[in-house]
């Protein structure tokens, strides 16, 4: 039987979870923490430079591995710091363990230094929330947030650990247990079977079926099973902002990411559906417009872990199935070739000459939907680092419209390698997490897609970067200005600029990098956008910054028209559907 | 109920827009579990996502919708009534109608103890009217089923 102290106990759990990496930054109520991590060598710990990035980089481990990541912050400002980071990861349903600490026990609610009430603070943004009472109880809710954060719906889960809960003076047995009892919580672990063939006999008679598939493909490790099924229907195939790359992008039946910023195809394809298949996707408003007015004549089919997401936006859905993805997925496949039927052969090839009539028109893959001048277009910028990298590269990005070129340029064909902050649509996310993405996998191209207003909410990171080698790309679409802000202005406000431009008050990218020990790279013109960026690429243990000037005017399209349908959108600065 | 149990629960009512009418919370027979009755109004639409939602918290063990079957609401009512003079009668008599108990008196005063649904609460409310009355304590609902639908965990 082995005695530890709290703050060993925890060392001790992490351990016992597989946990290796942690992020975290140090303070007066984690002190005996940090001690415990000093004398261990199993879990190492990376010190950030903000509370909110350790919260990122450990959300972009999470992403990119499905492992649950791990941060470790103190109380007080260290706590509040890292709540942008854990509502970033509850509204994508990351699995996280934000570990807190707080004043000692005797001290909670006297407005002690540096006491914040974490529980409170992070009540409605965490999947669940534990504050240490007692030194023994220690093993069990570490094993419980584990559970909590990777079962079901991942989702974060603080745990807040007042300091005298960690004393090294204080011993306890550590015994951790190898189940977990919550008789409360019991996610669905099989879709139901007769809601699985009605799910089937429904797309088996689809005319213009759509697989709509979103970020819980990717979170239930389900793309094959996704690819599979669709592959043997022979549908078409769309993706949210959160589901790239759960179905290849370069493959044929994939007919781009559909919503605000969506393809014209994917939209129209909803809107004309006489079958949506939802699967792992949410219905988001970012997605739908107006749900009123949403896909008028599809019948739906939606599969979910969660049952509070089945009627939560458009009420509609004529057959709900609960269950994880991955199992629902492969029990219809299986379903399928039992039955031996197919699908309706010849409506489906009317309705890909109709898809493939709008990809032509307007697809964002099958034309220049943009034009070209004397300026670097962002769209070439992500046209270009898909060539450099083979399309196998991380793409961590940030917030703005860099982030729509991103998602519509790149084409993703593997899952977790598009990393990007779509439900609370956080800046300052992409540079963070693509050290947690860069640290879990040390030998692959991460870049960071970014624009110049974005990157200086976490630009502290790039020290970061350099104390643990993190050879990241910064790709730094830079248009002078807060553009999707900007586009909005020129859009609804006459082009009244407020607050969205800087006033020549930019630093130079280049020099700041490098006093950061970094490489920085300028980029004006496009004839050299290629060759810089394999430069950079080739660079393989060096950060490179590269700061590229863009178009400042160029918008991004498609777009839809507000309190429309999905099929409603503005195709470019002079185009309306 | 740890109060981390409670705040969470009438957190998600705040956080997602939805309407607390009435509130009851107390320990059951098992003392690590409590018992909530919440009345909240809304279309069936709108009771399903609280619902869902409220079966998603960690701590909620298990839920039902009362008004979905049969079943007995109950609310306990303490009131203090201006009772001097030819008032004094009358506000017994009122009381006596609605099965009210007289659980403590002044020279001036009655405080009358009431059970029963709301709108009988607020029924009595209306008969001894604005003027006589000077202080209202409500419990909130508490619900069971009727019949022999019993919620056990
Ligand atoms: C933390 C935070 N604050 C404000 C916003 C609102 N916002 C969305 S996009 C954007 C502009 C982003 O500018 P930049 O990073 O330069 O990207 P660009 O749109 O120019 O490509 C802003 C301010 C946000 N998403 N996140
Ligand atoms: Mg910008």
């Amino acid at each position: 039987m082995e005695l530890l102290s709290g703050g060993e106990m925890l060392m001790r759990a992490l351990k016992e979870e597989g946990v290796k990496l942690i992020f975290g930054y140090p303070g007066g109520a984690v002190l005996h923490i940090y001690d415990a991590l000093y004398r261990q060598d199993t879990v190492e710990h990376i010190l950030v430079r903000h509370e909110q990035a350790a919260v990122h980089a450990a959300d972009g481990f999470a992403r990119s591995t499905g492992d649950v990541g791990v941060a470790l912050v103190t109380s007080g400002p260290g706590a509040t710091n890292a709540i942008t980071g854990i509502a970033t990861a509850y509204m994508d349903s990351i699995p996280l363990v934000v570990i807190s600490g707080n004043v000692p026990s005797h001290l909670i609610g006297s407005d002690a230094f540096q006491e914040t009430d974490m529980i409170g603070c992070s009540r409605p943004i965490v999947k669940h929330s534990f504050l240490v009472r007692s030194i023994d109880e220690i093993p069990t809710v570490m094993k419980k947030a584990f559970h909590i954060a990777r079962s079901g719906r991942p989702g974060p889960v603080v745990v807040d650990v007042p300091k005298d809960m960690t004393a090294p003076s204080e011993k306890r047995i550590f015994d951790y247990p190898e189940t977990v009892q919550l008789r409360s919580y019991t996610p669905a672990q099989k879709g139901h079977a007769g809601q699985v063939r009605k799910a089937l006999d429904l797309l088996l008679g689809a005319k213009r079926p759509v697989i709509y598939a979103g970020g819980g493909v990717i979170l239930g490790n389900a793309s094959d099973e996704l690819t599979a099924l669709a592959k043997r229907l022979g549908h078409p195939v769309t993706n949210t902002l959160m589901g790239l790359g759960s179905f290849p992008g370069s493959d044929d039946q994939f007919i781009g990411m559909l919503g605000m910023h969506g393809f014209y195809e994917a939209n129209q394809a909803m809107h004309q559906a006489d079958v949506i298949f939802a699967v792992g996707a949410r219905f988001d408003d970012r997605v739908t417009n107006d749900p009123k007015k949403f896909c008028p004549n599809a019948r739906i089919i939606h599969v979910d872990i969660d049952p509070a997401s089945i009627q939560k936006t458009v009420s509609r859905i004529e057959v709900p199935l609960v269950g994880p993805v991955k199992t629902v997925l492969k029990d219809m496949s299986e379903l399928l070739v039992q039955l031996d039927e197919k699908p309706n052969l010849e409506a489906l090839e009317n309705w890909w000459k109709t898809i493939n009539g709008w990809r032509e028109k307007q697809g964002l893959w099958t034309g220049d939907r943009f034009v070209r001048g004397k300026k670097i277009m962002p769209q070439d910028v992500i046209s270009t680092l898909y060539e450099v990298t083979h399309g196998e590269a991380f793409v961590c990005s940030d917030v703005g419209q860099h982030q729509m070129f991103a998602a519509q340029y790149y084409k993703f064909n593997k899952p977790r390698r598009w990393i990007n902050s779509g439900g609370l649509g956080t800046m300052g996310f992409g540079l963070p997490s693509a050290m947690g993405v860069q640290l879990a996998h040390p030998d692959h191209a991460v870049a960071v897609v970014t624009g110049e207003g974005s990157i200086q909410m976490c630009i502290e990171e790039l020290s970061t970067c350099t104390q643990y080698n993190m050879p990241l790309k910064i790709i730094n679409l830079n248009n002078g200005a807060l553009g999707m802000v900007k586009q909005w202005q020129d859009m609804q406000y006459g082009g009244r600029y407020a607050a969205s431009t800087y006033q020549d008050s930019l630093p130079d990218f280049v020099k700041l990098a490098e006093a950061y020990g970094h490489v920085g790279m300028k980029v004006t013109d496009p004839s050299e956008l290629k060759s810089k960026m394999e430069e950079c690429f080739s660079m393989k243990d060096r950060l490179v910054f590269m700061d590229i000037d863009i178009d400042p005017d160029e918008h991004v399209y498609p777009m839809h028209i507000a309190t429309g349908s999905m099929k409603d959108m503005i195709l470019s600065k002079t185009e309306r559907t | 109920m740890s109060p981390g149990a409670l705040s969470r629960v009438v957190g998600l009512f705040s956080q997602r827009g939805y309407n607390i009418e009435s509130l009851t919370v107390a320990p059951t027979e098992d003392p690590s579990l409590s018992r909530l009755t919440v009345t909240t109004i809304g279309e069936d639409a709108v009771i399903e996502k609280i619902t869902k939602q409220l079966n998603k918290l960690i701590d909620v063990i298990k839920l039902v919708d009362l008004t979905e079957g049969e079943h007995i609401e109950r609310e306990l009512m303490l009131i203090k009534i201006k009772a001097a003079g030819a008032q004094r009668a009358e506000v017994k008599r009122t009381s006596d109608i609605f099965r009210g108990q007289i659980v403590d008196v002044t020279l001036s005063q009655y405080t009358v103890q009431l059970t029963g649904t709301s709108d009988k609460l607020d029924a009595f409310i209306e008969a001894i009217g604005p003027t006589a009355i000077l202080e209202v304590v409500r419990s909130g609902v508490s619900g069971i089923a009727r019949g022999e639908r019993v919620l056990s965990v």
